[in-house]
C-alpha cells in the first residue's frame, strides 16, 4: 500500500477542508502536515508517540469518508467515564470470566476503513492489562478482554478517544439478538443451497450425457437416487423461507410472489421424488436447486443491506448522558454531590447540570438559567432561554450557566422516549407500496391454478391416467422462474450500483416508489443545510482577518453553538490573551483583549459599551437590512464589525431541488426551527411549501395529509431525532449518512455521502430499474403463455422444457446486468472533493448568484 | 466402472461433511467480519522481519535502517 496523497487544502488527518487562516502542524514520516483543528493535530501527536505512524500509510483515501470524531474533540469528562468503573454500571455490560478478567463489547464511533481497526487494535493491546481486543469491521463492534486490577475500564475507553474514536460499552436489545439469528440462518440456508446446487448440477451434466449416448439403467437410476438425498435438505431447510411466506399470504388472501415459487418448487419436488422412486417421468432436482439458490441469494443481499444501517444499537440510549449529579440535603441543610449511574434517577431527585452536559432527565429547573441547545429534539439552530421553573427535556444540551433540575420524568415517559413511541405507530401506519411483481404475481397465479385444475379435470375425462403426469407438467413448465427473478436480479443490479454512487437502499421497495415519487419533503436542519453555525457575511472598517480575529478570540471563551462559528478563525497566538471575560446570558460577550475592552453579541448589548454616543463612525451602527442574526462587535470608541451568523447550505441543495423541480416534483420544507432564517433559505432554495416550527407530530401530520391523496408518492429526507417519525411514516424515506443510527435504522434508504444531488441519480436509475422490470415481466410472461398450451395438450418434451425454463432466466439475468454499466446520470460536481484544489473553506456562495 | 456407485455413495458423504462443517463455520462467527481480516495482511507490521539488503528504502536513505523505530 502506498503514502495516499492528500490534497493541501485538506486537512491531513480527517481530510475536512481546512478554514481559513489557520495554522496547525504536526510532522508526519518528515513532512509537516496541515491540520484543521487542535483536536485532529492532538490526535495526530497520540498516534505518532505510539509509534503507530504506519496508520497513514495504510488507510484507504479514496474511499475514506471523512472521520469528523476529532474535529472539536471534547476530552471526555473523567468522571463520567470513571462511572464505568463501578461494579454496579460495569454488572449491565461486563462478564467475569474464571480466572477474574473481565469481557465487554464495545461500539466503536468513527471507524471509516480498516487501517482505523489496525490503529484502534495496536493502540489499545500496548496498554498493560488488555488481554484481548478485536473490532468487528462489519459492525463496528469490539470484544474486550482485560484485566481490571492492572487498568481501568474507564483508561481504555480514554485510550479511544485519544486517537479519535468514540466507544461505549453495549449490550445487544432483544431486537438486535434476533437480527444476529436471523442473519445466521440466511447464511446457513444460503450455504446449504449453494453447496446442494453445485452436487445437483453436477449430477445433472452426467445425466444428461448419460440420456443422449446410453446410460445403464441402474446407473441413472442411482444419480437420480443420489440428486434426490442431496436436494432434500434444500427443500426442507433452505427454502423454508418462501413456504412460511407462502402460508402466511394465502391466508390473509393477497396472492404474492412466494405462492407461484412455493407451489413450483414443491410441484417440481414432488414430482421428481415420484419419477425417482417408481423408475418413470423425469426429474427437475438440477432447476429446483438452482432456482432456490438465485432466489436465496437475492433475498440474502437485500437483508445484508437493511441490516447494515442498524449496526450502532442503543443509539437513543446514547443522547442521554450515563451519569448524572444529584443533589441530596441532608437534616443539616449540608447539600451533596455524588455522581450516580443516570438510570437510577428517581422523579423528584434534584440534579445539577453543568455548562457543556447533556440534561440527563426531563425535568423543572429550581435554581438558575440557561440556555439549551434542543437541537437534537427540534431542528431549532439556535439555544433556547430556560428560566426558574422552566421545563427541560432529557438529551438536550445546557449551553451556559449550571442549573439544578427536579427530575419530573423518567425512562418510559420522557419526551425522548415518546418520540420513539410516535414513531412506532408512525410506522405502523405507513402506507404500504404495492411492489409491481406482487401484483403481476397475483393475476399470475390465479390465471395457472385456473389453468391447472382445467387441464387436470379435462384429462381425467379424456384419460385418467396421464392426467396426474400432465398437470404437473404443466405446474412445472409454467414454473415462474423467470418472472419471479425478473425483479429481484433488476433490483440487486441497480442497487449495487446506487451503493457505489453514494445511496444505500434497505428496503425493496425504495426504487420502485423513486420512478414514481411526485412529492419530496425535505428537512432543514442538517439537511438541506448543514446543521452547524458558520459566519456567512462581515462588514467591517478593519480588515476582514482583524475583525474575525478579535471576535474569534473573545468567543473561545464562550460554550455557545455561535462561539463554534467563529473558532476556525483563532490564531494559534492569541489564544490566551484575552482577559476580564464576562458572559451576559443571551446577550453577549465582554472581554479585554490586547488592553482594549471589546463587546460582541446582540446589538442592543454591544452598543451600551459606546461611551460616546456616536462616535465616528465607518461603517452603519444600524443594524444591515438583510434578514438573518446579525451580531455586533464594538470596543469602546467604534462599530467594529457586523456578522451574519446561519446556518450553512449544503452546497448541492439549490442544484438538488431545482433538478427536482425539472421533472415536475412538488418540493416541501418541514422544519421546527421558528426563525427567519426559514423563510431566507425557501426563498433561496425557491421552495413555495414551507411549514415551519413543526414538532415531530406535525410533521408526521403533515405527511399523513399529503399521503391522504392517493395519487401522492411521498418521498421524506430527513437525518435528525426529531425526523424520526416523519421518517417511519412517510411511503419512501431517506435518511443522510450524517444521521443518527436510529434515524438510518428506519429509514428505506441512507445517503451514505451525504451528497444530495445522489437523489437525481437515484430517481433516474430508478425509472431505468422499472422500464427493464417491465421488459423482465412482459419476456417471462410470454414465455410461460406460449409453454402453457404446449403442456396442457401434453406436447412438449422435457428436455425443451428445462432448456426454455434456463433460457428465459439467462435472458431476464442479462436484461438486468444492463443497470450495473449505468453511468453517474448527473454532472454535478461538488466543490469541497479533493480533486479541485479551488475550494473555498468560508461559504460565500449563499450570497453568489445562483 | 464398478466404483463408480461406491464413488457417488462417497460423494453425499462429502456433501454433508460439507454442510456440517459450513454450519460449524456460521455458528463459530467466523463469516461475522468479511472486511477487515482481508486488508489486515497487507498491513506490513514486519519491518524487522525483513532483512535489511532486501528493504526497499534503502535506496533512499541509505544506512539507515537501523536507527528507524520500527513500528
Amino acid at each position: 500500500m502506498s503514502p495516499a496523497k492528500v490534497a493541501d487544502n485538506l486537512c491531513y488527518h480527517c481530510l475536512l477542508a481546512i478554514p481559513q487562516h489557520c495554522d496547525y502542524q504536526v510532522t508526519i514520516e518528515g513532512i509537516d502536515r496541515a491540520m484543521c483543528c487542535p483536536g485532529c493535530a492532538a490526535v495526530a501527536e497520540t498516534i505518532l508517540s505510539s509509534g503507530l505512524d504506519n496508520y497513514y500509510k495504510h488507510r484507504d483515501i479514496d474511499n475514506q469518508t471523512a472521520n469528523s470524531l476529532s474535529r472539536d474533540n471534547k476530552p471526555l469528562i473523567p468522571e463520567e467515564l470513571s462511572l464505568f468503573n463501578s461494579e454496579k454500571v460495569q454488572q449491565a455490560f461486563v462478564t467475569i470470566s474464571q480466572d477474574g478478567t473481565k469481557e465487554a463489547t464495545l461500539v466503536i464511533e468513527g471507524i471509516t476503513c480498516a487501517a482505523c481497526i489496525w490503529l484502534l487494535e495496536h493502540h489499545l493491546l500496548k496498554l498493560t492489562g488488555v488481554i484481548h481486543f478485536n473490532v468487528n469491521m462489519t459492525n463496528h463492534r469490539a470484544q474486550l478482554r482485560w484485566n481490571e486490577n492492572q487498568i481501568p475500564l474507564s483508561k481504555i475507553l480514554a485510550a479511544i478517544s485519544e486517537i479519535g474514536y468514540l466507544g461505549h460499552p453495549y449490550r445487544p436489545d432483544l431486537e438486535e439478538q434476533l437480527l444476529a439469528k436471523e442473519h445466521k440462518k440466511a447464511m446457513r440456508r444460503l450455504g446449504i443451497a449453494g453447496v446442494g446446487m453445485m452436487q445437483v448440477l453436477t449430477l445433472a451434466v452426467a445425466l444428461y450425457f448419460g440420456a443422449s449416448s446410453g446410460m445403464e439403467d441402474q446407473t441413472r437410476t442411482w444419480l437420480r437416487w443420489i440428486s434426490l438425498i442431496v436436494c432434500t435438505p434444500i427443500i426442507f431447510y433452505a427454502a423454508v423461507p418462501f413456504f412460511v411466506a407462502a402460508i402466511r399470504d394465502i391466508k390473509t388472501r393477497h396472492l404474492s410472489m412466494d405462492v407461484p415459487v412455493s407451489i413450483a418448487i414443491c410441484g417440481a419436488y414432488v414430482a421428481s421424488t415420484w419419477a425417482t422412486i417408481f423408475q418413470n417421468g423425469e426429474i427437475y432436482f438440477d432447476s429446483v436447486s438452482m432456482f432456490t439458490f438465485f432466489l436465496l441469494f437475492g433475498r440474502y443481499l437485500e437483508m445484508q443491506a437493511r441490516h447494515r444501517t442498524g449496526r450502532a444499537g442503543n443509539a437513543l440510549q446514547n443522547l442521554l448522558p450515563q451519569a448524572a449529579t444529584k443533589l441530596t440535603t441532608d437534616e443539616d441543610g449540608i447539600i451533596t454531590e455524588s455522581l450516580i449511574p443516570a438510570a437510577d434517577l428517581a422523579v423528584a431527585d434534584i440534579i445539577l447540570v453543568k455548562p457543556g452536559q447533556a440534561v440527563p432527565a426531563d425535568g423543572v429547573i429550581t435554581q438558575g438559567h440557561s440556555s439549551i441547545d434542543e437541537s437534537a429534539l427540534t431542528g431549532e439552530y439556535l439555544p433556547k432561554r430556560r428560566n426558574l421553573n422552566d421545563n427541560v427535556i432529557g438529551g438536550t444540551l445546557n449551553v451556559e450557566n449550571p442549573i439544578q433540575i427536579r427530575v419530573t420524568e423518567i425512562g418510559a415517559q420522557t419526551q425522548l422516549s415518546a418520540i420513539v413511541r410516535l414513531l412506532e405507530r408512525a410506522s405502523e401506519e405507513k402506507p404500504s407500496v404495492a411492489k409491481i411483481a406482487d401484483k403481476v404475481a397475483n393475476y399470475f397465479v390465479s390465471f395457472v391454478l385456473a389453468a391447472a385444475v382445467i387441464v387436470s379435470l379435462s384429462w381425467l375425462y379424456v384419460d385418467p391416467e396421464q392426467a396426474f403426469w400432465i398437470t404437473l407438467s404443466v405446474l412445472v413448465v409454467t414454473c415462474p422462474c423467470a418472472l419471479s427473478l425478473a425483479t429481484p436480479t433488476a433490483l440487486t443490479t441497480a442497487t449495487g450500483t446506487l451503493r457505489q454512487q453514494g445511496l444505500l437502499i434497505t428496503r425493496g421497495h425504495v426504487l420502485e416508489s423513486l420512478a414514481v415519487a411526485t412529492d419530496f419533503v425535505f428537512d432543514k436542519t442538517g439537511t438541506l443545510t448543514q446543521g452547524n453555525l458558520s459566519i456567512e457575511q462581515v462588514r467591517t472598517s478593519f480588515t476582514r482577518q482583524r475583525a474575525l480575529t478579535i471576535a474569534a478570540a473573545l468567543e473561545e471563551h464562550s460554550e455557545h453553538p455561535i462561539a463554534k462559528a467563529f473558532k476556525p478563525y483563532l490564531s494559534a497566538q492569541n489564544t490566551l490573551q484575552t482577559k476580564d471575560i464576562t458572559v451576559t446570558l443571551g446577550q453577549g460577550i465582554e472581554g479585554c483583549f490586547e488592553g482594549v475592552i471589546y463587546r460582541l453579541g446582540k446589538a442592543d448589548y454591544a452598543e451600551q459599551l459606546l461611551t460616546q454616543p456616536y462616535p465616528t463612525q465607518s461603517i452603519d451602527i444600524s443594524m444591515p437590512k438583510e434578514a438573518g442574526h446579525w451580531l455586533l462587535l464594538c470596543d469602546e470608541h467604534q462599530v467594529i464589525a457586523w456578522f451574519l451568523i446561519a446556518d450553512t447550505l449544503r452546497e448541492d441543495s439549490l442544484f438538488c431541488i431545482n433538478a427536482l423541480k425539472q421533472k415536475n416534483i412538488t418540493v416541501h420544507m418541514l422544519t421546527g426551527d421558528s426563525s427567519s432564517n426559514v423563510a431566507e433559505i425557501a426563498q433561496y432554495l425557491g421552495i413555495e411549501n414551507v411549514c415551519q416550527s413543526a414538532s415531530p407530530e406535525d410533521k408526521v401530520k403533515y405527511i399523513q395529509a399529503l399521503q391522504q391523496d392517493t395519487n401522492k408518492k411521498v418521498v421524506m429526507v430527513g437525518d435528525g431525532i426529531n425526523d424520526l417519525p416523519v421518517l417511519a411514516g412517510a411511503q419512501t424515506s431517506i435518511a443522510m449518512g450524517s444521521a443518527s443510527d436510529l434515524a438510518k435504522t428506519h429509514a428505506d434508504a441512507v445517503l451514505t455521502n451525504g451528497e444530495l444531488c445522489v437523489i437525481i441519480q437515484g430517481l433516474a436509475l430508478a425509472k431505468k430499474t422499472k422500464t427493464i422490470i417491465k421488459q423482465n415481466i412482459g419476456w417471462a410472461i410470454c414465455y410461460n403463455f406460449t409453454a402453457l398450451p404446449l403442456a396442457a395438450f401434453g406436447l412438449i418434451a422435457p428436455y425443451a422444457a428445462a432448456i426454455g425454463m434456463s433460457l428465459s432466466s439467462l435472458i431476464v439475468v442479462t436484461n438486468a446486468l444492463r443497470l450495473a454499466k449505468q453511468k453517474p446520470l448527473v454532472s454535478y460536481q461538488p466543490k469541497n472533493k479533493a480533486a479541485t484544489p479551488s475550494a473555498t473553506p468560508d461559504n460565500s456562495y449563499l450570497h453568489d448568484s445562483a | 466402472m464398478e466404483i463408480l456407485p461406491y464413488l457417488l455413495g462417497l460423494s453425499v458423504l462429502f456433501f454433508f461433511g460439507a454442510i456440517a462443517f459450513f454450519f460449524w463455520n456460521v455458528n463459530n462467527g467466523q463469516y461475522d467480519d468479511l472486511e477487515s481480516p482481508a486488508h489486515k495482511i497487507l498491513f506490513d507490521d514486519d519491518d524487522d522481519m525483513i532483512p535489511d539488503d532486501a528493504k526497499l528504502v534503502k535506496k533512499i536513505v541509505p544506512n539507515n535502517q537501523k536507527d528507524e523505530p520500527s513500528s
